[in-house]
């Protein structure tokens, strides 16, 4: 199996995704520079988290305009594999791939901590290998995290169980106090409507080894070998 | 063809929370402004362009907020008229 790690200028999570799928899972893994047109046959795209162009504008804005976005939007379509993670998450937004937005976290404070956060869904291809109400440890570093949405899309995602992950205390219970960043129903993580692309605030590639403090993120990355395998 | 300014104020919709602005009102209350209520902060952005006149101008900045410049998912925008700018040397 094949992970594609877009590079762009300014993002810093692609080594650690690379890492993370090449020496952690065993599989191939590749980086995708932003100008080029090229998937390289990839199974699976990740947009690793940073600070593309700066977080100029908006975080994601510009990236969303890099020329191998147009791949990876039709591979999505396509119904392929994308996994998009905290500055990820703000580009798959931006580019329409998942809705809604993220915002200046609500204490105007980066957040750089081991966070919980509760599975929601472990029906979805990245989370099939945990288990509803597990919950998973795992690092956030961001500014911009907080999730946002219109009130009938918030209601559609919860409808359609397409929150994955959700903020919590260590007992899985939910309550503004954990919920790190302000999102709205504190959500962590989405899928998009064909389940195809997680977006997620969080980062599972830093969390991979109990050298790292925790392997709760490996579920996610087990779980896409196992759907692509399949 | 004509050089055209076209200054757009872009802020967060209604109903988006801004901890900026959150913030900004409990520094101007503890400065004793206590006449303030709220406080919503965006930001101003002017772009330059060519074209055939003032509507054109509008037309295609307006084009440049939907697709890039403010997103509406939490974001309005508003355009003010353009103002005629020296042309550049070419």
């Amino acid at each position: 199996m094949k992970f594609g790690i877009v590079t762009f200028p300014g993002s810093n999570g692609d080594y650690d995704a690379c890492q993370a799928a090449a020496n952690a899972l065993g599989q191939t893994a590749v980086y995708l520079w932003h100008k080029n047109h090229d998937l390289q046959g990839c199974d699976v795209i990740i947009l690793p988290g940073g600070f593309s162009y700066g977080d100029y504008l908006r975080a994601g804005a510009i990236a969303r305009f890099s020329p191998i976005m147009n791949e990876v939007i039709a591979h999505a379509r396509r119904g392929a594999p994308v996994l998009a993670i905290c500055n990820g998450f703000q580009v798959a937004c931006e580019a329409g791939l998942l809705p809604g937005a993220l915002l200046r976290n609500a204490s105007l404070r980066f957040i750089s901590r081991p966070i919980n956060m509760r599975v929601e869904n472990a029906t979805s291809m990245f989370t099939r290998e945990y288990f509803a109400g597990q919950v998973l440890r795992v690092p956030v570093a961001h500014g911009d995290g907080r999730y946002a949405a219109d009130p009938d899309v918030l209601a559609r995602l919860e409808g359609d169980n397409r929150v994955v992950f959700r903020y919590s205390a260590a007992d899985a219970s939910v309550s503004d106090a954990d919920n790190i960043n302000g999102s709205a129903h504190g959500i962590a993580g989405i899928v998009s409507e064909g389940g195809n692309v997680l977006g997620m605030m969080p980062h599972p590639e830093r969390a991979v080894d109990p050298i790292l403090g925790t392997p709760d993120g490996l579920g996610v990355f087990h779980s896409l070998l196992a759907e692509v395998a399949a | 063809m004509q050089l055209y300014r076209v200054p757009i104020e872009i802020v967060p919709r209604p109903g988006i929370l801004d901890p900026q602005g959150a913030a900004v009102v409990g520094a101007l209350k503890a400065l004793g402004f206590d006449s303030v209520t709220d406080v919503r902060i965006g930001r101003f952005v002017t772009v330059d362009v060519n074209a055939e006149s003032a509507a054109h101008a509008t037309t295609a900045v307006r084009g440049m907020c939907e697709k890039l410049l403010a997103n509406p998912v939490i974001e309005d925008f508003a355009l003010e008229d353009p103002t005629v700018q020296p042309n550049q040397s070419s």
